[in-house]
């Protein structure tokens, strides 16, 4: 057995035409466009956020140095905020991709591998 | 100075306990790699442990490999010295990690095999490819490991505390750290070559549960002594600090001056933000469960467990400031870097008591086992680039067999360790964080447009890729060497020259967008397109038929 990327894989192999044909089919491009609607946005918007927070933290020093509750700043609940951003869009994507993408997915690999290779122990991607 | 004699004092008892637990600690570890190295059959157990590992086990991993000497001593020191600047780090390191979950992991999970390599030489000629990717990935690597091997060195004088003219076992303080680079050197050597990906993860996920259950511990302390109220921690830090409110705003270590320290500010918040998803060593762990719905889930606990440390930091650094106090610290430490073991000391009991000796000794075996796991997943990524996407791909051509494989990067692993020491001792006076974001702004200029390329536009080819990577790497050094780091000023590499025309010290801002603008650019001069290929990665990254 070779090492090589194109090495046949044990569970057999899937043509280069069955790949371009599944890249085609209406069901792959549906799960694909709702794959990027999701993840393009949010990452120009977790990016917009995040790049916010730095361009205030070395322009907007007025803005961030005002006091809100006791010794705590803006600068400290918009620190705190972007935890909380952060860890609200893994949830969101997980929820997302578990409703969304995993079904389709499934169904589309267990059409192009063949279903009795499902939960192989060659641990192929279910 | 009072301070120093009394740590001098309670050295005896806390070398004592220092390295009887680090001792445990390597003990344990090295069984857990002789265990593992019983495991290990195919090429797929050592590089990717078999993919059998659980989403729970890797983000566990996951975490072991990113929280590094630089996050958990290097961020709480930190804020310790320059308050509010610190955070800065913990959030770009934190928020990072929603490009590597939304765009990243899945995908690269069910195109790629065992390295960063495999997904970007997926549909283009693989030699020039597997040629740059190797390269990109050793020269990251490097970077990452001689910033730890250096922190530990510097580390352990102050841990066992070895001042610069007392002595250790006869040893002075040049040659303690001297010594420990090449223990620590050995040691990832050996946890890499015997235990493979399957040891290594393992050393990784008791050094998280360690690191997670010392900062927890730590913090806990420190909010009880403020009643659980964050407003009078930070207000007695601010007070101690001598800084008064400035200590808790954004700008004491950033953009105090003109606007070169501002922009220098965004430079370093862009590396840190796009840098994560191009870590090699970060990426390979994707690798090692079973599926992309396992690589989404692990990269999840991973966030929550890197998400719950980085806000730790805030009690960790505040605290420091407020109960250790600026002065003592940076007295101890002039980069703050044992903040934490000092902070450690103080909540144990203070200096000179069993608990405070005990406390520290504590967190210093768990820094030290930081280092380790670290180390270790960077000496792994680069040794299995080496043998799967040079020596098999590149110089073999794909016609060589698993054994003769691993073989490779069990010898590459030893080469890359030697070479790691070698450097790290005669690196020993440069700026570690330096190291780090150097590292964090080439994996952004390098790897990371040259992955997105490769996953989302069609058009991507051979050139683009080798473009990609050779120019946003070249820049990024580029201008690191004439940056104020390397000559000119104060704290510069070189102090007596001045070359130094490029006014940054991270050059994130401008070679990040070189190498998208480099992919591009190569891209478009170039005529391959191959689309039956790129139809084969869209479905195969997607969905997971025929991923490995």
């Amino acid at each position: 057995m070779t090492s090589s990327e194109t090495a046949p894989t044990e569970r057999g192999r899937i043509t280069p035409e069955a790949y371009s044909r599944m890249d085609a089919d209406p069901r792959f491009v549906d799960l694909r466009r709702r794959f990027r609607n999701f993840v393009f946005p949010m990452t120009v918007a977790f990016l917009a956020w995040y790049l916010l927070y730095v361009v205030l933290s070395a322009f907007g020093r007025g803005f961030m140095d005002t006091k809100v509750v006791g010794h705590l700043n803006v600068a400290f609940f918009f620190g705190l905020l972007q935890f909380v951003s952060t860890f609200l869009i893994a949830w969101a994507y997980s929820k997302f991709a578990n409703r969304r993408i995993d079904p389709v997915a499934r169904e589309l690999r267990r059409e192009l591998q063949g279903t009795e290779l499902e939960g192989s122990e060659l641990g192929g991607a279910r | 100075m009072s301070d120093v004699t009394v740590l001098a004092a309670s050295a005896e008892t806390r070398r004592g306990l220092t390295i009887a637990l680090f001792l445990v600690f390597i003990a344990i570890t090295l069984y857990i790699t002789w265990w593992a190295s019983r495991q290990n059959r195919t090429a797929a157990d050592f590089y990717a442990a078999g993919r059998s590992f659980s989403a729970f086990q890797n983000g566990l991993a996951i975490g072991g490999d990113y929280m590094s000497a630089a996050s958990f001593l290097g961020i709480a020191g930190l804020i310790a010295l320059y308050g509010y600047d610190g955070f800065l780090y913990s959030i770009g390191f934190l928020v990072a990690w929603l490009v590597a979950l939304l765009l990243v992991a899945e995908l690269m999970r069910n195109s790629g095999r065992y390295t960063m390599g495999d997904v970007l030489a997926f549909r283009m000629r693989q030699r020039p490819v597997r040629m740059a990717a190797g390269i990109s990935t050793i020269t990251v690597s490097i970077f990452y490991l001689i910033a730890q091997m250096v922190g530990a060195g510097a580390l352990v004088a102050l841990l066992l505390g070895i001042g610069k003219t007392g002595t250790f076992l006869g040893m002075s303080q040049t040659t303690a750290k001297n010594v420990t680079i090449v223990i620590v050197g050995a040691l990832m050597i050996l946890y890499v070559t015997v235990g493979g990906m399957r040891g290594t993860t393992w050393v990784q996920m008791i050094k998280a549960g360690l690191l997670m259950a010392g900062a927890i511990l730590m913090s806990l302390f420190v909010l009880a002594k403020f009643n659980f109220n964050p407003s009078t921690l930070l207000g007695e830090a601010a007070s101690q600090s001598g800084k008064g409110d400035a200590f808790l705003n954004p700008g004491l270590r950033y953009g105090a001056g003109d606007w070169k320290t501002k922009v220098d500010l965004i430079s370093l918040g862009l590396a840190l933000v796009l840098g994560t998803a191009g870590l090699p060593h970060i990426l390979m762990r994707f690798y090692t469960v079973p599926t992309a719905r396992d690589a989404r889930r692990s990269v999840n606990w991973a966030i929550g467990l890197i998400g719950t440390f980085y806000l730790l930091t805030l009690a960790l650094g505040f605290g420091a400031a407020a109960l250790v106090g600026t002065s003592a610290i940076r007295a101890a430490n002039p980069g703050g870097n044992t903040a934490a073991p000092q902070l450690a000391e103080e909540l144990g009991g203070g200096a000179g008591t069993t608990g405070g000796a005990f406390f520290l000794a504590f967190i210093a075996s768990v820094a030290f086992a930081t280092i380790l796991a670290v180390v270790a997943g960077l000496t792994l990524a680069s040794s299995s680039s080496v043998a799967h996407d040079i020596y098999a791909n590149v110089i073999r051509r794909g016609e060589v067999d698993e054994g003769s494989e691993v073989r490779v990067a069990r010898i590459a692993a030893v080469i890359i360790g030697a070479i790691a020491i070698v450097l790290s001792i005669f690196a020993q006076n440069l700026n570690v964080a330096f190291l780090v974001a150097l590292a964090f702004a080439v994996a952004a200029s390098g790897n990371l447009p040259a992955i997105l390329y490769s996953l989302f536009w069609r058009r991507f080819n051979t050139q683009g890729a080798t473009w990609a990577i050779y120019g946003g790497l070249g820049v990024a050094l580029f201008l690191v060497i004439f940056s104020p780091v390397v000559s000119g000023g104060a704290t510069a590499m070189i102090s007596d020259r001045d070359f130094a025309w490029f006014p940054l010290e991270n050059p994130g801002i401008i070679s990040i967008p070189a190498g998208f603008f480099f992919g591009w650019l190569g891209t478009v001069l170039s005529r391959e397109r191959d689309d039956a290929k790129y139809d084969e990665l869209e479905v195969r990254s997607l969905t997971g038929a025929g991923a490995h």
